[in-house]
């Protein structure tokens, strides 16, 4: 099938160009001499160098990932308990708005989540004097919109083995807890790893959410990003991003040795 | 299990149900900048009325609307080929093929959309590339258009179509397509009745995980639309941060979701549906 083979490769290549070439671009210009990321002037390091340097850079990244250790760790927790209800959980009152619950915050414009959680945020303010505006709150709106990604995944690993070894456990005595412990948990294990992976990307990464939640006096890294993008490109961030493709691209070469090892 | 039950429920509907009930009580609000925070609770519908009298308002749901569903049938005859020739490849070279397809999801949004700015604007990489080529002299700019948006959108959603596409083709029955083309049908032929009708729930799936975001999409059309794109999630954005105006941008948000309520639920259905035929 030469004809077909061709048109998978055209589809491909073409494919896989569209999404490479910007990225790549972006990084070959963090190496620039010139301020211009538009004009190649020559090797440089200067703009990493001025990264390294950039302090409010800097804090903003350790902010985003405290935050985003806070809240995949949260979410993983919440999410497997959301995940092994929704494929062990025989049915029980209001099963179906739990199962839309866990779902929509995957496809739920984030402008709505990040006004409808800002205005829940300003209830609890006025009704408990509570949270105020920073690292607890974000930490809350990142967990909210990512448990549903790990509850997914979660789910998706339960329903592809079967049930029969548990009921052994169950057959041979074990109470429920240590039949979670000793069968359940080693199985889902590699996915709790990658939904952990993949809650921890998402909290790094968000923007819209973050505005509305963070108040005046936090900054997390994509806020900064924004901020600066806003007033045009600049080399620093073209470094920012190489970084953050090289991270990325090992957290995904781990979280797929995890997830192959089933 | 009741308490493995109420520990996930409960934390969604505190923080992911109860809100709406909140943006739905703020959107009868009145605006009011000497109170803090500025709303003055009542019954008011002078936002709704606002949004569906107003041509900007109206201006902004349209566009949003088509921008989205334009980039959604790109992304989907952008990413169909690519999810079809992964699902044909060797199995050895699949799990390579589709990471490389979710690696941009793991890098930044932000940066991803960025990455277009320096390739659109006026001296950008492509409109270098074009006068280099010699084709075209002068170039029109891309960035600040609705061309942009398009662009980015389908740039940014790419992997989400791709994934569910390759799900349901990967399941194909290759002894169906046999069975066409040994009943005399020429491959385009089983293609279309045999290949696009099976792979229909990965076309759901997939469109509709890229046409819900997008249609509130913010980030796109503010680095790329310049200031005459309108899309809702801006206004949106803007009557919140710009304007102060919480109640009208919680009219908008309740609007939004109100629009795209259809296309969530069935969205959801395809989710559990295709959960419960593992």
């Amino acid at each position: 099938m030469p004809g077909r083979a061709r048109f998978a490769f055209t589809a491909l290549a073409f494919g896989y160009a569209f999404l490479y070439v910007p990225i790549l671009l972006v990084m070959a210009y963090s190496f620039n001499e010139s301020r211009l990321v538009t004009v190649w002037a020559g090797f440089s390091l200067k703009w990493w160098q001025a990264l390294l340097h950039n302090d409010a850079m800097l804090s903003a990244a350790w902010f985003s990932l405290r935050i985003a250790l806070a809240s995949a760790s949260a979410a993983t927790a919440i999410g497997l308990a959301a995940g092994y209800v929704l494929a062990r959980a025989p049915s029980f009152p209001g099963r179906t708005l739990f199962g839309s619950l866990v779902v929509a915050p995957m496809v739920m414009p984030e402008v709505v989540m990040g006004i409808s959680m800002l205005l829940l945020f300003v209830g609890a303010d006025r009704l408990f004097g509570g949270p105020g505006r920073g690292f607890l709150t974000i930490a809350i709106a990142h967990t909210t919109f990512s448990l549903a990604f790990v509850a997914i995944v979660v789910q998706a690993r339960l329903a592809d083995f079967d049930r029969s070894l548990e009921e052994a456990a169950m057959d041979l005595g074990a109470t429920p807890w240590v039949t979670f412990r000793t069968i359940t948990l080693p199985l889902i294990a590699p996915a709790l790893a990658s939904g952990w992976l993949l809650a921890f990307t998402l909290s790094l990464d968000d923007l819209i959410m973050t505005e509305f939640v963070a108040g005046g006096d936090s900054q997390t890294l994509p806020m900064l990003v924004y901020s600066s993008v806003r007033l045009g490109v600049s080399p620093q961030i073209n470094v920012l991003a190489t970084i953050i493709v090289v991270i990325a691209a090992s957290a995904l070469l781990i979280s797929g040795r995890l997830t192959r090892r089933r | 299990m009741r308490w493995v039950i109420a520990f996930p429920y409960g934390w969604l509907a505190i923080f992911f149900l109860l809100p709406f009930f909140l943006v739905l009580g703020i959107a009868f609000g009145t605006n009011n900048p000497d109170m803090a925070p500025p709303v003055e609770l009542g019954f008011n519908l002078a936002n709704f009325k606002l949004l569906f009298s107003d041509d900007l308002y109206l201006a902004a749901w349209v566009s949003s609307l088509r921008i989205a569903a334009t980039s959604t049938l790109v992304t989907l005859l952008l990413g169909y080929p690519m999810a079809y020739a992964i699902a044909r490849a060797a199995p050895a070279r699949r799990p390579l093929l589709l990471m490389l397809v979710v690696l941009p999801f793991w890098t930044s949004f932000l940066i991803r959309v960025y990455a277009w700015i320096g390739l659109l604007s006026e001296n950008g990489s492509l409109n270098q590339f074009l006068r280099w080529t010699g084709l075209v002299s002068h170039p029109g700019t891309i960035l600040g258009t609705e061309w942009a948006v398009h662009l980015g959108i389908v740039y940014a959603y790419l992997p989400f179509m791709v994934l569910p596409l390759y799900a349901t083709l990967e399941k194909l029955d290759m002894g169906l397509l046999e069975a066409a083309a040994d009943l005399g049908a020429k491959p385009l032929t089983a293609f279309w009745t045999v290949t696009l009708p099976l792979s229909m729930p990965g076309v759901m799936a997939g469109c509709l995980m890229v046409f819900i975001p997008a249609v509130g999409e913010f980030v796109i059309p503010d680095l790329l639309g310049g200031t005459r794109t309108l899309m809702i999630g801006k206004v949106l954005w803007d009557e919140f941060f710009t304007n102060g105006d919480w109640p009208l941008a919680s009219s908008v948000a309740i609007c939004l979701l109100v629009l795209l309520v259809g296309p969530i639920a069935l969205f959801q259905r395809q989710q559990v549906r295709s959960l419960e035929r593992r």
